[in-house]
């Protein structure tokens, strides 16, 4: 029998986890499609350490679940509403733009939220923290880096990048808004307000934006319910493709 | 796209103490995307400590016409080579 806090726990790291996965999933795509060379590769990097960070999470939310499932049961065999990523890391490829808007959004906000986790009470998850935040300092870089050239680029690329914030912006307001789990976790310790994120992390995109000539959308209405298993029609399209083999035959090694 | 990129050299340092090593080329916008793209394509594997980027136009070399005089004088001058000590035993690093 798990506890109630137990559950809330195994959630909370499930959350980080399906984050990392499924915007690792969604990068992986790019290889064999990026613009260059240079870029197919760093988008695969990235798209590794995210796995890797989404291992160590799926194996610690299995062991806090205490039902037996193991990374590869988390991560192949739940459907949809089963999953707890923020909607933000489930949109789109889209183009390039879209995709560096996409992850300089996340980056950003990860950078954030993992400087918090790095510091907490449960010591699994300020080791996965800590690790992880390195790996994101190269992530928010190049993205930022990206974000930048684009914006400030040509008319076209600057055109992509601000048509990319508008449509990605409805999906950053779940990010910053908690809920009972988050709660108890912050009550612990062992989590982080997702509210008190907001200010720094609006300070900075404001700074970079304004760096790339773009502009921050008004306050518009935000999308929400990722965090509680409630995602948009992309989700299911990701998963389709990540669990097929697997799920048309469970035992397969290679 | 990368047609009008610049084309850089890299080096890398694999170990602090060592000389930075010319790995490869490839292209990038500036420098600054010179050297992001090399720790993605060249030291992913823990290879290296630091990274040097130069830009390809930067790097003079001899024409290979002229490798006659550069290279073959220094062919018969065995005297600058140390290979007339004797190498006391037990000298394991010489």
């Amino acid at each position: 029998m798990t506890t109630p806090f137990l559950d809330a726990r195994a959630q909370y790291v499930l959350r980080l986890a399906d984050n990392a996965l499924v915007l690792a999933q969604r990068l992986c795509a790019w290889i064999g499609h990026a613009p260059v060379m240079e870029e197919d590769v760093a988008l695969a990097n990235v798209s590794l350490d995210l796995l890797g960070q989404a291992r160590l999470w799926l194996a610690y939310a299995g062991e806090l679940e205490g039902a037996g499932r193991d990374e590869d049961a988390l991560a192949y065999h739940r459907d949809v509403r089963e999953f707890r990523n923020v909607l933000l890391v489930e949109r789109p490829n889209g183009d390039f733009a879209a995709t560096t808007v996409r992850g300089y959004l996340y980056d950003l906000w990860a950078h954030f939220a993992l400087s918090e986790l790095a510091r907490s009470k449960d010591d699994r998850i300020a080791g996965i923290a800590q690790k992880a935040l390195k790996e994101n300092a190269y992530h928010l870089r190049r993205s930022e880096d990206w974000l930048v050239r684009l914006g400030d680029g040509t008319q076209e690329s600057r055109e992509r990048t601000q048509r990319a914030v508008n449509d990605l912006w409805r999906y950053t307001g779940e990010l910053f808004l908690g809920d009972d789990v988050d709660a108890l976790m912050q009550s612990r310790g062992i989590g982080f307000s997702p509210e008190a994120l907001l200010d720094p992390w609006l300070e900075r995109v404001r700074e970079s934006f304004s760096t790339a000539t773009l502009e921050v959308p008004a306050d518009a209405w935000m999308q929400r319910g990722g965090k509680q298993g409630v995602h948009t029609e992309a989700l299911g399209y990701v998963l389709a493709e990540m669990q097929v083999l697997p799920r048309a035959m469970p035992e397969a090694t290679w | 796209m990368s047609e009008s990129w610049p084309q850089w050299e890299i080096f890398v340092r694999s170990e602090a103490g060592l000389a930075h090593k010319h790995v490869g080329s490839l292209h990038a916008a500036d420098a600054r995307m010179a050297l992001e793209n090399a720790r993605d394509l060249y030291t992913r594997r823990n290879e290296g400590v630091s990274i040097w980027v130069v830009e390809s136009t930067d790097v003079h070399a001899i024409d290979p016409s002229e490798a006659e005089a550069f290279f073959e004088p220094s062919q018969d001058k065995q005297y600058r080579h140390p290979t007339f000590y004797h190498v006391p035993d037990g000298v394991k690093h010489l």
